[in-house]
């Protein structure tokens, strides 16, 4: 496929996933993510791999845990009230040191909410979801591209880390179409399973996969491990894109679909003579914290835009730790914010610095 | 320069489908571009509309507040989208569908009508092609040629015969605009 196509962000997700070899899927159908599994169900019989749509969220996600459990590359996908059901098969993964990815293509909540985008499930995402002290590495994409690239990525970062990867995409990005071409995505890398239960052939000690430890002190030190590997992570892995920070009075930051409203609105406030900067969180976790408190020392205020009532603005604060107010701006339930609110809110918040 | 294009209609008359050969066409003569389509319960015999941006440069949001140009073929989606257009920007609709005249006076305003014009052809269901022509004519945004290069992307390899079929519509709205 050395030509660009046109494909849906669902689609390109499985394919890309295909790609990266993923051939054990398990699913459950959900609107906005429904071409995701629809993709799989018809690929995967073609190469030898296994589609299965699950009887719910919770039987799929235990499936993944299983193929991951064995070794292969395996992925779920849904959206937001079906994560939540999976939530806790994702924390007993995460306490099992298992490589997978789980797709949530989030709709608008709580509850079952609505069927149009939002990103209401940053907290869920980034903050747990699941019970207990541990992180998913959450990638967030903004264009299909970037979409077969970082689904790559997902696969490779899951398997050398050993831990679950989610893809946070939203309503619009899933159903979009834009031009993807499948040559200059991530190349899978071989890592070394040898945790993996594939059996011994009696010819060395049984793996275990398992997350129970009654013992405290035994539970505290693999928690203490774990966490050892998501410093490293925390200090390797983190992406974002940003510009204009250098004479930026305003720092705009924005994630997914959002990001790209923003820089419709950034385009027509720079025309305008504003100097607006820019930070796109690629990974939510590990959260870019570090070009925030750079920015921090020279923006007069940052302005976080989400569909949500203000999710990642807290991790923003967070960031910019006071040195400067952090302002927000949301639509939520399926509503996606215009470039024309943005920029009425940029206008406001520059009256008051 | 970027158009912004958004396609309004019922489920059913091959509004995506449109979008999805527009879609192809910048694709295929080098454009950036980008196409979203409305989805949910209002797709099932209800209003369907998709937003298609074909671009120079890279598309920032794919999601179109103000369109340069609607088409129009049905009267609810007419009704909800025809102030949303930018001033001087371009109003086609399906005047076999749609029984009020274009309000805006600020617009340039096109009634085709491409059922008619389908139907009386035989090909009642391919309204959306009259649709098209009338569009890459009236806003100049493909040529023919370039349009066919989408129709033929978007046709399967055992339909091609279709390409005729669809070219032939397109004329046809081509020449009424």
């Amino acid at each position: 496929m050395s030509e660009k196509v046109l494909m849906k962000g669902n689609e390109a997700i499985a394919e890309a996933a295909i790609r990266s070899g993923c051939r054990h899927f398990f699913g459950y159908p959900i609107t906005p993510q429904t071409e995701l599994s629809a993709y799989m169900a018809k690929k995967m019989p073609k190469i030898g791999g296994v589609f299965l749509q699950a009887e719910s969220e919770v039987a799929a996600i235990n499936m993944v845990y299983g193929a991951a459990g064995a070794g292969a590359r395996t992925m779920t996908s849904s959206s937001s009230p079906g994560i939540s059901l999976k939530a806790e098969g994702i924390s007993y993964i995460a306490g099992a040191d298992l490589p997978c990815v789980i797709v949530d293509i989030v709709r608008g909540g709580p509850g079952l909410g609505g069927i149009q985008p939002a990103q209401s499930d940053y907290f869920q995402a980034t903050k747990g979801g699941g019970h207990g002290d541990y992180h998913l590495i959450v990638l967030a994409p903004n264009s299909v591209q970037e979409i077969v690239s970082l689904t790559a990525d997902a696969f490779n970062l899951a398997d050398e880390y050993r831990m679950p990867v989610m893809i946070l995409g939203d309503g619009t990005l899933g159903q979009m179409m834009e031009p993807v071409d499948f040559d200059s995505i991530p190349a899978p890398v071989e890592a070394e399973k040898d945790w993996a239960t594939t059996g011994t052939d009696l010819k060395r000690e049984h793996n275990i996969i398992n997350s129970l430890y009654l013992v405290p002190e035994g539970l505290e030190a693999k928690i203490l491990e774990r966490q050892k590997r998501y410093d490293i992570v925390t200090e390797k892995e983190v992406r974002y894109e940003a510009h204009g920070l250098e004479d930026a009075d305003i720092v705009i930051t924005a994630y997914g679909t959002t990001s790209r409203v923003v820089e419709s609105a950034v385009k027509q406030l720079r025309e305008e003579g504003y100097k607006i900067g820019v930070i796109r969180p690629i990974t939510l976790w590990p959260f870019p914290t570090e070009v925030f408190q750079k920015a921090a020392e020279t923006a007069k205020a940052f302005l976080s835009v989400e569909m949500s009532m203000g999710q990642m603005v807290e991790d923003v604060r967070l960031a910019v730790a006071g040195k400067a107010p952090v302002h927000f701006f949301g639509r939520t339930g399926g509503i996606i914010p215009t470039p024309a609110e943005v920029v009425e809110k940029v206008k406001e918040i520059t009256k008051e610095v | 320069m970027t158009t912004n294009i958004i396609i309004a209609g019922f489920g059913g008359q091959g509004i995506l489908f449109a979008g999805k050969i527009l879609a192809y066409a910048a694709l295929l003569t080098g454009k950036h571009l980008s196409w979203l389509p409305s989805y949910g319960p209002e797709m099932r015999g209800g209003t369907a509309n998709c937003h298609v941006i074909v671009s120079d440069e890279p598309v920032a949001s794919p999601i179109i507040n103000n369109p340069d140009v609607l088409i129009g073929m049905n009267k609810p989606s007419f009704d909800k989208f025809e102030n949303t257009v930018v001033e001087n920007g371009y109003i086609i609709i399906d005047s076999t569908l749609i029984d009020r005249e274009i309000a805006r006076s600020d617009v340039k305003a096109y009634a085709v009508p491409a059922t008619k014009t389908a139907t009386d052809a035989g090909k009642g269901n391919l309204a959306n092609m009259v649709m098209l022509g009338a569009l890459i004519k009236a806003t100049g945004i493909f040529t023919l040629e370039e349009i066919r290069k989408g129709v033929e992307k978007t046709t399967p390899a055992s339909k091609q015969h279709l390409v005729e079929v669809n070219m032939e519509m397109i004329q046809k709205g081509y020449d009424l605009a």
